[in-house]
């Protein structure tokens, strides 16, 4: 079997706990017999990321703190219980893409985060990270950090990881590793050592185990008996043009003309489904259609509008600015469509009769359109639009209303009888 | 016929779904939420990530194991993409983004459309490496350009941006969809020497063929770091700075297989028209207004925006005026193919917080005449 590991010299400082992990590993994977070829190792920014060229697994080296994250694509990807995926990452990567390991953790996806918490940025100079323990000494600040650490293993295990520990970095940490190799779904082991660099230089005189044993983060392990990361295989449609419903057109000759058309009411009350309807019935007239809806973010308050073209031409660049026919259904219409109806000098204005009459240099038709019902209302207004204008029959609106599958939540029948057909 | 209403969202969501990606990675975001909800109908595997720095990690690890992943935003959430977006690049990933433009700066106004990412996607990479750029202008579009992102992203192992906007993407229209041709999978073929794999190894065409992580037989290494050939970080040697001077050089050099425009030139004529994405269609009414006029005018619509084909330049050259109409004030598109400071002889038809209108396109050809 072709070790895990291509050389014992590994690219680290004398007494740095990172080359612990890196030999702990290789021999915990070596004991479960599992051939480099079959674990891809995900590393970062930082010291931990140099190990990628003494290893005969598959490497993959990404941006700082974002390895968890790109480790769980790969663990999407493969879906495939006879691969590890391992990822190795520092305290300062751990911090900047803590949301990384929390979604994996809740996820509980099939991988195992190796963390190497040195307790300081060890590439950059030695400042304290997220997970530099209070009272740690650290380049900044010198005397000591004044703020509490995360507590990386709670955070995780309060999210459902499968396993979680901490252990101190020192001696062969291989059954630890093994261990949490061992763990089908998400497994973080936090390995806290003591920079060599910096921590040893700024921290004279304190050994490892107190520092773990006073920083309020003791070692230990957590589980959840959860079930890993399951792929998700939901129905799915194969074709969503095939989904689509096909409007039957008519053989009648089609007139010519081309009109912009903003109807504009309340939320909640059609608005969005009656300008459809209009646009299937245009089509099925035989015209080209463009339709765009407008509304505000809280999309169950306030205005709602639909802008439409409607053109024996096809609708190139849905120019709407100025409406030829601006249908208003409700106040809150009113106020959204109001500027643009002072703006219009020609074309037609059909308003609910309850509204006051903006200026304008339209035609105005004011009709009771609510006497529908606030639902129906938007609808009903379109009918009366085309009913005045006759650009497109009133029954192709209501064949629209069956052949799109409305004619349930559209009351037919009542809308039939107000419009007189 | 096959008359239907659509929109732009659900064709492409479609057409890149025939083409082979089979992924997609979501995370909300007006006005590209239409193709979040088709991806959850269509994709395979369609999976909401909790932010968009996710989303592109996610990503890149499904592409190196094999797949190919897609995903849409908008400049908010692409704007936090753009580190990642980096490492797909640099590690030579396969994946498509599709960015759907809407009023910026910053978080600006979700529901109105616009052009204004141009200047953003030409730098987007650090080092001023250039990613393909597609940019649609009507359905057919959708449908070809979709596809040909998958395709093209694979063959050039490179992540591709399909750039559109909120009018392209949300507003419905009538279209016979007996339009839309038939569409095939990618088929990707990775790598099966006999020899170790090297992962930046470029075979003839600069480009290195692909192993995914999965591999039994060979290692693969990935690297975002400069790196040579095998993938091993390096600091400036040699063969890593050769990998990034290939990397630099491989959207460029087969951009001729990418290179997507109509042009409708008319003999005699002295003006050209130039658009892209969604304002190509007002161009398109203002060269058949012009025309009727007695005027004559050509047009160039653009759909390879990046690298900016040298084409381009064949054919404006050819004119004495051009006029570039494109959503955004500040000539975005016009000061990339003719620099800051803009010629006499090219005029901008702009505009934000609505369309560029035919008649403003009109306005520029003809009032200076």
């Amino acid at each position: 079997m072709k070790p895990i590991l291509n050389s014992p010299d590994l690219p680290y400082c004398r007494g740095c706990g990172h080359s612990l992990i890196a030999k702990g590993t290789a021999k915990a994977l070596e004991a479960l017999g599992i051939q480099p070829a079959d674990v891809i190792i995900v590393t970062d920014i930082g010291c931990h990321g140099i190990i990628d060229r003494c290893l005969n697994t598959h490497t993959v080296h990404g941006l700082h703190g974002r390895s968890v994250a790109l480790g769980a694509g790969i663990a999407m990807g493969l879906d495939n219980p006879d691969k590890e995926v391992i990822v190795f990452i520092g305290d300062g990567g751990s911090t900047i893409g803590l949301q990384h390991i929390l979604e994996a953790a809740r996820l509980n996806l099939d991988m195992t985060v190796v963390v190497h918490n040195n307790m300081l940025y060890g590439m950059t100079g030695g400042q304290s990270s997220g997970l530099t323990p209070r009272d740690f000494k650290t380049v900044f600040p010198e005397s000591g950090n004044p703020y509490e650490s995360y507590d990386l293993c709670a955070l995780l295990v309060s999210q459902g990881a499968a396993r979680v520990s901490r252990i101190a970095g020192t001696g062969d940490l291989s059954s630890h590793l093994q261990e949490a190799l061992s763990v089908r779904g998400f497994s973080l082991i936090e390995v806290v050592e003591v920079c060599p660099g910096y921590g040893v230089k700024f921290n004279p005189g304190r050994n490892l185990r107190e520092i773990i044993a006073t920083s309020g983060k003791p070692a230990g392990k957590w589980e959840n008996q959860r079930e890993s990361f399951v792929y998700p295989r939901g129905t799915k449609t194969e074709d969503l043009l095939g989904d689509l419903r096909f409007i039957d057109q008519t053989n009648d000759p089609v007139a010519p003309f081309s009109l912009a058309l903003v109807l504009s009411g309340s939320a909640g009350e059609g608005v969005q489904v009656a300008a459809r309807l209009l646009a299937c019935a245009a089509v099925g007239a035989g015209y080209h259609v463009a339709l765009k809806g407008n509304y505000p973010v809280t999309v169950g308050v306030g205005f709602s509008s639909a802008e439409l073209v409607i053109s024996d031409r096809p609708a190139g660049s849905h120019d709407t600015e100025i409406p030829g026919v601006v249908v208003v259904t409700s106040g809150d219409g009113l106020s959204h469509i109001r500027k643009r109806i002072a703006g219009m000098k020609k074309g037609m204005l059909f308003i609910d009769s309850s509204l006051p009459v903006p200026e304008t240099g339209s035609d105005i038709y004011s009709h009771d359109f609510r006497s529908a019902g606030a639902r129906s209302a938007s609808l009903y207004a379109l009918l009366v639009f085309l009913k005045t204008t006759g650009y497109i029959p009133v029954e192709a609106v209501f064949r629209a209303i069956r052949d799109q599958g409305y004619d349930k939540k559209v009351q037919t029948g009542r809308l039939r009888s107000l419009i007189g057909c | 016929m096959k008359k239907v209403l659509i929109d732009g969202s659900c064709i492409v969501t479609e057409a890149m779904a025939r083409a082979g990606a089979d992924a997609f990675i979501g995370y909300p975001i007006t006005p590209a939420n239409l193709l979040y909800q088709y991806a959850g109908r269509r994709f395979p595997l369609m999976i909401p990530a909790p932010d968009e720095i996710t989303v592109v990690q996610w990503m890149s690890g499904l592409s190196a194991c094999g797949r190919i992943p897609a995903t849409a935003t908008s400049f908010p959430g692409f704007a936090l993409m753009l580190e990642s977006i980096n490492m797909a690049f640099m590690m030579e990933l396969p994946m498509i983004i599709i960015l759907v433009q809407r009023l910026g700066p910053a978080t600006g106004t979700a529901t109105c459309g616009a052009q204004g990412d141009i200047t953003l996607l030409r730098g987007m990479i650090s080092g001023g490496h250039q990613l393909p750029v597609l940019c649609p202008s009507g359905f057919t579009d959708c449908w070809k350009l979709g596809a040909l992102s998958v395709s093209i992203s694979a063959g050039l192992r490179s992540p591709v941006i399909f750039l559109t906007s909120k009018e392209m993407m949300m507003t419905v229209r009538s279209f016979d969809t007996d339009k839309l041709g038939i569409l095939k999978p990618v088929k990707r073929v990775f790598y099966q020497g006999d020899d170790p794999y090297k992962s930046y190894q470029p075979a003839e065409n600069g480009i290195p063929p692909f192993l995914p992580v999965t591999s039994s037989r060979w290692q693969v290494r990935l690297n975002a770091s400069t790196h040579d050939n095998e993938g091993i970080l390096q600091h400036s040697t040699p063969g890593a700075l050769d990998n990034t001077r290939r990397l630099d050089q491989k959207a460029v050099s087969r951009l001729p297989e990418y290179t997507f425009f109509d042009l409708d030139e008319q003999d005699g004529a002295c003006t050209i028209i130039m658009s892209y994405g969604i304002t190509s269609a007002a161009a398109g009414e203002a060269v058949a207004a012009i025309r009727k006029r007695g005027i004559r005018v050509s047009l160039l619509v653009a759909k390879t925006l990046f690298p900016v084909p040298d084409k381009y330049y064949e054919i404006l050259d050819r004119y004495e005026r051009v006029v570039i109409a494109e959503e955004n004030i500040n000539a975005q598109y016009a000061r990339i193919l003719f620099g800051a400071r803009l010629p006499e002889r090219v005029i901008v038809a702009g505009s934000i917080g609505k369309m560029v209108r035919r008649d403003e396109i009109i306005k520029k050809v003809i009032s200076p005449l």
